[in-house]
């Protein structure tokens, strides 16, 4: 853990310019990946984990999206003042990226060769083997049987299962520093889930990638992290280890996420649920953004934001009952 | 069973001809997405049915709502077969079956304010004056969670969870004997699952309506159900009381189901069987038990006489040559 | 998110009003004719007098009167074409789409016949065997209508009719009819509005075509098309007489697209969160 981290994410704001309002969907979010090491950042839809993503790799959905503050470090390079030339460098050979869905990733008019092509090409290699051959070795990596006939297929020849490890194969073929998984086995199925994310703790391992894995099942966190950042309504509100977080959550957000899903191994009774809704990313508090739904809420959490402290080794969260 | 069965299905069967050719199309080939399901759920019950995409398990849900027709078999509701129905009784089997499905983007019609789409059933079967439906939504939408004065709002205004509700409140409107429930917690943040979860049960021991749970995770299944059928490609291959099913289980493809839950925690990873490999097309399944191609301890037996669902104990059944 | 197209809302606002009121707003008539002033230029050019803002044709008749009672067919005749061959339209396209089958099939096949017609022929054939008039002009107009909006329409309904609350009005126990119109109609409306603005201007140039070739209103009602068909032999020496009308087509063609342009990004709930 002493290692230079190769991706730091510091103060990151970007927000929506609409109309009705500005949306903070991201609003102060630091963290920091180091090589060979699988980061969780964990929440639920519109806590903003899919748009720090993007941000990252400056990839913002529209016109109205834009990050006003904060800095994006690749190997201490700030990824938010290069120019948009360097920025596509940067894409795809240093920073992959995997997506949610297999069946949008690829697109369905080339074989599965040619989209690897693409990809390798952009890549020297003194080995004089050919592109082909390049992309039969990448598909065998990616444990996809029968890899020579795979060159010549297409998109819709090949399973959901079989789709993402081909996603996977183009995100690896420039054999990227940092790999960004946003909720990569949602779409597939329970066997499968499991096959991917063994996968990819296998390639991470072997090409010293960091991982930002992006998911909202803390399953998949005790599967695949190594440590673990918690997100709610555009703030990270704790971080630490892995077992840190599942042993000693200290946000009462952390705990109430894991308390409230029902367990495989023993009967539950009714289940510890979070009443209520996140608030509106247009219209935030000033306080914890989670005073309204908290148990433990005080009239200090409405008035004052808590800063993050530490409660552990790398361990810190941002709740006034933690300070 | 303790109660006398509200649904039986005998012998279900759906398959869907696959045809071929431009001028003269023929008949290649059968998609046998159910095939010879039997079971029953009592009064007031919950039976889960778990499995994988394409196992049948969201076609087996169709064929009992009446929204397909089976190719073989029956539906018995209360004893009476739907098939042959017409007019007022095809009316009234429709009144004690109804539905939540997966994703409450689609299933609330967007030009319908709330209030149309709770009282829509009650306006078919003409249930009572206007003043009386509008009393009947109001207590609906208390009973859900929500407010009175929401019935005059657009789904729109609505996040997922509560659309949820919406969606219950409309199929607990006419009093029905049997909800199915696909994927009711799917599609929500993980917050707002164990809320809809208590619901769902406050609601089964307040009205007293039987649930058949379509899910593919195995955690929920276990929190919702008393008894748990698994399918695999079209069949039911265990199908037992949820207790003595998570306790003991018997089919190697329940196994591989259990081995592929994520842990609650990194220090407890599943072992076991991790299957290799994906599920087969129900078109053209294998011959004798369609799971041999997978399983890790097929014999020769497997691959030529399909094994019967035998009992063990007290109502245990699974369909494997192994014992 | 696309601005208000104003200065579209204006010209049609325009075209509305002069058509409603035309009688009020003009002292002339549009058919009596007045052969000493025929032939007279736009104020503006030497030899036009304001009596005529416009102009007058061969027949001394007053060119703004007779575009403000052009209007007035333009719009009647669009009005009820639009009535009749989109209102077809919507409810075959919705039967087909969510009836499907043999019903689809026979449907859809009739309106690639339709497509396939020659619909000037058509309504050229029409004026000869039934006469020309206001009800010729929308039955071929309708005729020509329908299939296009049929087309749309049914290919709107077979995405919704995916939808699950279509499959949970089945588990209501409604019957076909109700789900295809309270539950399935209600969401192709935003698609039909903006096929009615599109289809304006196809039927006014649609119109004024049959009309310049004698299919359409019979003379001396005035219409725009006939106008620019009256004036064509006089180009030369009277430009007023085809162009005025002319470049009143083409405004109010503009107009209604950009409209319906607009109209579309305002009812596209995704366009409408920016």
């Amino acid at each position: 853990m002493d290692s230079a981290p190769v991706l730091e994410v510091r103060n990151l704001h970007t927000h929506f310019f609409l109309r009705r309002g500005v949306v903070k969907a991201v609003d102060g979010v630091s963290f920091a990946l180091r090589r060979g090491e699988v980061l969780g950042l964990v929440g639920e839809s519109g806590c903003g984990k899919s748009l720090t993503a993007l941000s990252i790799l400056r990839l913002l959905p529209q016109a109205a999206a834009r990050t006003i503050e904060g800095s994006v470090l690749l190997d201490g390079e700030d990824l938010l003042a290069k120019s948009p030339g360097e920025m596509r460098a940067v894409r795809g050979q240093r920073i992959a990226m995997i997506l949610q869905d297999p069946q949008t990733s690829l697109n369905p008019v080339f074989s599965i060769g040619n989209q690897l092509h693409e990809a390798l090409a952009r890549r020297p290699d003194n080995t004089g083997r050919s592109l082909r051959e390049r992309a039969v070795d990448v598909l065998r990596r990616v444990r996809l049987a029968a890899p020579e006939q795979r060159v010549g297929q297409y998109p819709h020849e090949l399973s959901g299962g079989m789709k993402q490890r081909v996603v996977g194969a183009i995100a690896i073929s420039c054999a990227p520093e940092v790999m960004i998984a946003d909720e990569p086995t949602t779409a597939l199925d329970v066997t499968i889930q499991l096959q991917y994310l063994d996968l990819l703790k296998e390639l991470q391992s072997s090409l010293d990638m960091g991982i930002l894995f992006i998911t909202h099942d803390f399953g998949v966190v005790a599967r695949m992290c190594d440590r673990v950042a918690v997100m709610y309504a555009g703030r990270i509100v704790e971080t630490g280890p892995v077992r840190e977080i599942f042993d000693n959550p200290v946000h009462p957000y952390t705990q109430a996420l894991i308390a409230s899903v029902p367990k495989l191994r023993r009967k539950t009774g009714r289940l510890r649920a979070i009443e209520g809704q996140p608030p509106a990313l247009s219209d935030l508090p000033v306080g914890c953004r989670f005073a309204d739904r908290c148990p433990h809420a005080e009239p200090r959490c409405l008035e004052r934001y808590p800063e993050a402290v530490n409660v552990g080794e790398n361990h810190s969260a941002s709740c006034w009952l933690a300070a | 069973m303790s109660t006398a069965p509200i649904l039986e299905v005998h012998g279900l069967s759906k398959h869907y001809p696959v045809r071929k050719g431009i001028l003269f199309s023929r008949e290649v080939g059968q998609v046998r997405a159910v095939d010879g399901v039997d079971f029953s759920i009592g009064e007031g019950e919950t039976l889960g049915l778990v499995g994988e995409s394409g196992c049948g398990k969201t076609t087996t849900s169709r064929l009992v709502l009446g929204l397909e027709t089976p190719t073989a078999g029956d539906v018995l509701l209360e004893g009476r077969s739907w098939q042959g129905l017409s007019g007022r009784d095809k009316q009234d089997y429709h009144a004690k079956v109804q539905a939540v499905f997966q994703d409450p983007w689609s299933s609330l019609n967007p030009r319908m304010h709330v209030g149309d789409i709770v009282a829509e059933s009650l306006r078919i079967s003409k249930w009572g004056t206007p003043a009386e439906i509008d009393d009947r939504v109001a207590a609906l939408l208390v009973e859900v969670g929500l407010r009175p004065e929401h019935a005059r709002q657009y789904p729109h205004e609505f996040s997922g969870g509560q659309r949820q509700r919406i969606a219950l409140a409309s199929a607990l409107a006419i009093g029905p004997k049997l909800i199915v429930l696909d994927e009711p917690v799917s599609a929500l943040d993980v917050s707002i699952r164990a809320q809809m979860m208590n619901l769902l049960k406050d609601v089964q021991e307040q009205d007293n309506v039987a649930y058949l749970l379509v899910a593919h995770d195995l955690a929920t299944v276990r929190h919702m159900s008393e008894w748990t059928a698994v399918m695999y490609l079209g069949q039911i291959v265990e199908y037992a009381p949820t207790e003595s099913l998570f306790e003991h289980v018997r089919h190697p493809y329940t196994k591989a189901l259990f081995s592929a839950v994520l842990p609650d925690h990194p220090d407890r990873q599943e072992e076991g069987i991790v299957l290799s490999g994906e599920v087969p097309s129900p078109l053209d399944p294998p011959g004798g038990c369609r799971f041999h191609t997978r399983c890790p301890f097929a014999m020769d037996i497997c691959s030529q006489v399909a094994p019967p669902l035998t009992e063990s104990q007290s109502g245990h059944l699974a369909a494997c040559h192994l014992e | 998110m696309r601005r208000l197209p104003l200065i579209s809302f204006a010209i049609i606002g325009t075209m509305i009003f002069v058509a409603v009121f035309a009688p009020w707003l003009t002292p002339h008539s549009p058919i009596d004719q007045s052969l000493p002033d025929k032939l007279l230029p736009p104020f503006w050019e030497e030899g036009g007098s304001t009596e005529y803002l416009l102009g007058t044709d061969i027949f001394g008749r007053d060119l703004l009167t007779r575009l403000f009672y052009g209007a007035r067919v333009s719009l009647i005749v669009t009005g009820l074409a639009l009535t009749v061959g989109g209102g077809v339209g919507l409810v075959l396209g919705i039967l087909s789409g969510y009836v499907g089958g043999k019903l689809d099939a026979f449907l859809m096949r009739v309106v690639d016949a339709a497509f396939a017609f020659p619909t000037i022929l058509f309504a050229l054939l029409l004026a000869v065997t039934m006469g020309q008039g206001m009800d010729t002009l929308v039955i071929a107009l309708s005729l020509f209508l329908w299939a296009g909006f049929a087309r749309v329409i049914r290919g709107e309904v077979l995405a919704i009719k995916q939808r699950d609350f279509v499959a949970l009005a089945r588990v209501h126990g409604s019957s076909p009819a109700r789900i295809m119109f309270v539950h399935i109609m209600p969401n192709v409306l935003n698609t039909f509005m903006v096929l009615l603005t599109l289809n304006v201007g196809v039927i006014i140039v649609a119109e004024a075509s049959l009309s310049f070739l004698g299919a359409g209103v019979p003379p001396p009602t005035p219409s725009w098309g006939l106008m620019v068909a009256e004036g064509r032999g006089k180009i030369t020496s009277a430009w007023w007489l085809s162009l005025i009308p002319g470049i009143a087509i083409t405004l109010v063609v503009l107009s209604f697209n950009l409209f319906g342009d607009w109209l579309r990004d305002r009812l596209d709930p995704k366009l409408r969160q920016l």
